[in-house]
């Protein structure tokens, strides 16, 4: 059973160390912007990693909606729903 | 036999190019020259061809690499196109993991040239994909051949046999800093060993992401990363921690100064170099820095880092 606005989110190894390890860890949230802070509010500091002072994602980063880059979506508007997959990815060039 | 393949013969000789207008546009005197080495010269099209022949060289000879025993390594992406040419040309199979996250352009080159492909798990980087290839060795060791970029002392010995000589002969002997980025860490181990044999005030600089988390390709955050067994951290004078942001901008820069498209680990090296030249103003010492040029920046458009957003 999903709790509606929970997602899971992917962390990659040079994050894991703000989540204790872990490589998917729970967030909530209706978009990929809100999940992000509620994500940063767990683990305080990864939030500081992906995203620019304005809240935008820092242009090395991919976020990943369902295997969706956000960039080629709405960005950090993108709108997320319970039982989402968000994965986040230092760009390493385009990642599709 | 390797002599006489065309791609093997193209390898190295590198053209050094000054860099006078970024330098002045960065601040730096004419007492400070700049100079940056054009690795994507080579026919691979980066610095890994030097490494990746003096790793091929060494396995044919010794028997390693033949009976059709496939070469496997892990690669972020140069090495692989570099094994990926030579096996091409010289006729033996290629497979190579790569992280998920590579660039579609990557793996684009490397199937032009029949290579195998094996995408590791994409959250787990460079590191990851090291991982997968010892995994897949164990399991089929007759299979595969091992070639270890990280720990084979023909990576950093190409360097030290080619690229070495090559800076000192085109600087005429007069650098006083060489500039290298750290991955494999080859490039720096086995020039800067050359250099300091010539001259053991040269200095040298190694450069990493400032931070775990970042975007340039190639290079590794060593102190959270596996660390190359090829490494020996008493080769360096300098490190420098270079950031993706700032990087990325100097290779815009570069581009649009110099009409050099370099890709992002470029970008870092001429952070750091540019660096290393301000400190040299404070001391009346002439400077002569070389930065490796490592690739040029078509691999990787599918960033966004030539994006016409800005």
């Amino acid at each position: 059973m999903t709790e509606s606005g929970t997602v899971q989110v992917l962390i990659p190894t040079p994050l894991r160390q703000y989540t204790g390890g872990e490589a998917r860890v729970s967030a909530s949230g209706d978009t990929v912007a809100v999940v992000l802070e509620d994500l940063h509010a767990r683990y305080p500091g990864i939030g500081d990693r992906i995203r620019e002072d304005n809240g935008e994602i820092r242009r090395f980063v991919n976020v990943f909606v369902n295997g969706e880059n956000v960039r080629k979506l709405q960005g950090a508007a993108t709108p997320v729903k319970g039982g989402d997959e968000v994965g986040i990815i230092p760009a390493m060039a385009g990642g599709r | 036999m390797l002599a006489s393949i065309a791609v093997v013969r193209a390898i190295g000789n590198t053209p050094l190019l000054r860099l006078g207008r970024f330098a002045r546009d960065a601040g730096l005197p004419d007492t400070v020259d700049l100079w940056l080495k054009a690795e994507w010269a080579n026919p691979g099209g980066s610095v890994k061809d030097r490494p990746a022949l003096g790793i091929v060289r060494s396995a044919l000879a010794s028997g390693q690499l033949g009976e059709g025993k496939a070469l496997i390594d892990s690669t972020s992406g140069n090495t692989g196109i570099a094994y990926a040419m030579l096996g091409a040309a010289i006729g033996f199979p290629v497979h190579l993991v790569v992280p998920g996250s590579a660039s579609i352009e990557r793996k684009q080159i490397l199937a032009a040239y029949g290579a195998t492909i094996v995408e590791s798990d994409p959250y787990d980087g460079s590191d990851g994909a090291i991982r997968l290839v010892r995994e897949l060795v164990a399991a089929d060791p007759d299979r595969y051949w091992y070639a270890d970029q990280y720990g084979h002392p023909a990576n950093p010995a190409a360097h030290l046999a080619t690229t070495g000589p090559e800076v000192w002969s085109q600087t005429e002997g007069r650098i006083t800093h060489f500039v290298a980025g750290l991955g494999t860490t080859g490039t720096l181990m086995g020039t800067g060993r050359f250099l300091k044999g010539k001259n053991p005030s040269v200095q040298l600089v190694g450069v990493q992401p400032a931070e775990s988390f970042h975007g340039i390709e190639g290079l590794k955050h060593l102190p959270t990363a596996i660390t190359p067994p090829i490494y020996d951290d008493c080769v360096p004078d300098r490190q420098i921690g270079v950031d993706t942001d700032e990087a990325f901008d100097v290779a815009r820069a570069l581009a649009r100064v110099e009409g050099l498209f370099v890709g992002p680990s470029t970008g870092a090296a001429l952070v750091a170099a540019v660096e290393m030249g301000k400190e040299a103003l404070t001391s009346s010492e002439p400077a002569v820095i070389v930065a490796i040029g490592c690739d040029n920046g078509s691999k990787y458009l599918s960033t966004g880092l030539w994006g016409t957003e800005g």
